[in-house]
């Protein structure tokens, strides 16, 4: 008798479907978009007639030698002060996990020292060592063996900006290596011991390159904001973008055609920088962890095409966000 | 294989010792203490199971037996030697990192959460403690990886990350990654505990498979049922000693403690 049940035919229920369904308008959504872009409209063609600024200084200037010559500078010292930085919080996050309560120390005094001071004073303090050492001194003890430097020759705009801003990344990337390697399973060390692996080993074979995945996408961050934070190095004239751009300005008063030259290089230095920062963190990502839907080519979502192409439909059609 | 432990507590020099001898190991995290003075022994050859309720120190004291804990008294020898200390002239020097490192060369553990190498394909992580620890070249630690992954029943699934594997899979993984070592003696510390029911006896019948080819293994598990068939001696720990140990058979059948009679009347 239950089989008589199982075989009777469906009821007939009307339900709502592609034909029959009306969908919901949202008016309001659609009037808030368009004042947005008359706003921005307006803005950039306010900027566009201005007729201080003169559009074709500003292209001049995008390729001049000097300007040129600044990005390279900002590019390498972005590079080398966040590899310093690295290396330093990499050293550093070891001490402060190591059990050596001495270790641990120094490693707090220096992160509570760099991340307590504005990096711009540290900037000008490297610059002006040659007031506390008027000569840098390396040589064996209670001898003459050895090698002396004049703190000016040694400590141009570059150095002191690479120290500087190197040693202050250091105590933003000890915290965030730190956190990484915390973040990694401890039994992860405990299986690498149980097969007989030094505590160097475990931390070089298994638990760095899995902390590594998690302090990628920070670090890369960081990078972005260095790339940025270079221009601190223009009161040390470091010869970077901005060193440069201000040098000029200076000499012939074309103050925002230049500051516009200097932020689309900036920008430019930054979408190239967001897309290798996706690249590394794909090829770092995606081996040991499950791979969840399409990966997007750019981090950044507004790049995505994908997302541009759906904008419209959403505008008209997605349901508010809270529950209605 | 009846097992006597507290009578080798005797330190003679030409007297045979177990291969892994436990005696009157305390430990106490804090003011608790799991472990109250275990005595316990293992032959070469035997499969030692342990069971009790949870809580009652077993699966620290096996974490003592390769010095992933360290115990705050007591004596643990494996192959006669002290696990923790080199004795000479009547003093115990305490070991350094690499001491410890050598000792877990001969002592392999899998644990209950598996623990694989989340950096490390299936077969790099059995390949990883021939190759980067005992310094064999890297094609042949590759080679006899295969092999290991073949006798655990995962021929082809070498290149996997053990995301992509079962817990059955990874478990299994992770008893070649051990035995790739070639230990005298193997920990299992509620190796099927963490999968799902239908994956229990694939473990089970890879370490069957060993315990049959002679490995000595120890075993901290739930599985009463394999403690019955395979183990050569099971010992029941509760309140961090060892209440009850003799043939498995006879102690699930006849237990003499009260205290094991209620944990196996509620387990069986």
């Amino acid at each position: 008798m239950t089989q008589e049940q199982v075989a009777a035919p469906p009821r007939l229920v009307e339900q709502p479907g592609p034909g029959n369904t009306v969908r919901l308008r949202h008016p309001g959504r659609l009037i808030v978009a368009l004042l947005c872009i008359a706003g921005i409209s307006w803005f950039v063609w306010v900027l566009a007639t201005n007729d201080h600024i003169i559009w074709g200084n500003v292209l001049y200037y995008l390729t001049f030698p000097k300007i040129l010559d600044g990005v390279l500078v900002t590019i390498q010292l972005s590079i080398l002060a966040t590899i310093m930085g690295l290396a330093i919080g990499v050293a550093l996050a070891m001490m402060k996990l190591s059990a050596n309560p001495v270790a641990v120390w120094i490693s707090n005094l220096y992160i509570w020292f760099f991340r307590g001071t504005p990096v711009l004073v540290q900037l000008i303090f490297w610059f002006n060592l040659a007031f506390l050492f008027p000569q840098l001194v390396i040589k064996i003890p209670l001898t003459n063996i050895g090698y002396m430097w004049d703190t000016n020759v040694v400590m141009t705009g570059f150095t002191a900006a690479m120290l500087g801003l190197g040693l202050n990344l250091g105590a933003y990337a000890a915290e965030t290596v730190r956190a990484g390697i915390q973040a990694v399973d401890p039994g992860q060390a405990e299986a690498a011991a149980s097969i007989g692996m030094t505590p160097f080993k475990r931390m070089w074979v298994v638990v760095l390159p899995q902390a590594t995945r998690i302090i990628i996408p920070p670090i890369g961050n960081e990078f972005i904001s260095m790339l940025k934070t270079t221009s601190l190095v223009y009161v040390v004239a470091g010869n970077d973008l901005m060193t440069n751009a201000s040098q000029i300005y200076k000499q012939n008063g074309k103050i925002m055609e230049l500051l516009i030259v200097a932020s689309i290089w900036y920008m430019a230095m930054t979408v190239i920088a967001t897309y290798f920062q996706g690249k590394l963190e794909k090829k770092f990502g995606t081996a040991d962890r499950p791979i969840t839907g399409k990966r997007q080519r750019f981090s950044n979502p507004f790049f995505s095409r994908d997302n541009l192409a759906v904008l419209g439909q959403r505008l008209r059609t997605e349901p508010p966000r809270s529950t209605p | 294989m009846t097992s006597t432990t507290t009578s080798l507590a005797q330190t003679g020099t030409d007297r045979h010792l177990p291969l892994v001898l436990a005696e009157q190991v305390t430990k106490s995290f804090g003011n608790h203490q799991v472990l109250s003075g275990i005595d316990f022994s293992v032959e070469t050859g035997e499969v030692a199971c342990i069971i009790g309720p949870s809580g009652s120190g077993k699966s620290t004291f096996l974490r003592c037996l390769n010095a992933l804990e360290k115990p705050n008294g007591g004596r643990i020898r494996i192959d006669g030697e002290d696990v923790g200390f080199n004795y000479r002239k009547g003093k115990f020097h305490e070991w350094n990192s690499a001491e410890y490192a050598k000792l877990r060369l001969n002592v392999g553990m899998v644990f209950q959460r598996f623990n694989l190498f989340a950096n490390m394909t299936a077969l790099e992580n059995v390949a990883c403690g021939p190759a980067r620890v005992k310094g064999e070249s890297k094609k042949l630690a590759l080679a006899r990886a295969e092999e290991l992954l073949e006798r655990v029943g995962l021929a082809g699934h070498g290149h996997k990350y053990p995301m992509k594997l079962s817990g059955g899979q990874q478990q299994r993984v992770a008893i070649a990654r051990s035995l790739a070592m070639d230990p005298q003696v193997m920990l299992f510390d509620e190796p099927t505990s963490a999968l799902d029911p239908e994956l229990v006896d694939e473990v089970l019948e890879v370490m069957k498979s060993l315990a049959v080819g002679g490995m000595t293994m120890v075993l901290v598990t739930h599985e009463i049922g394999f403690a019955r068939e395979v183990a050569d001696s099971l010992a029941f720990i509760d309140g961090g000693v060892v209440v009850e140990r003799g043939n498995p058979r006879e102690l699930i059948a006849n237990p003499q403690h009260e205290r094991t009679q209620q944990f196996l009347s509620k387990v069986l």
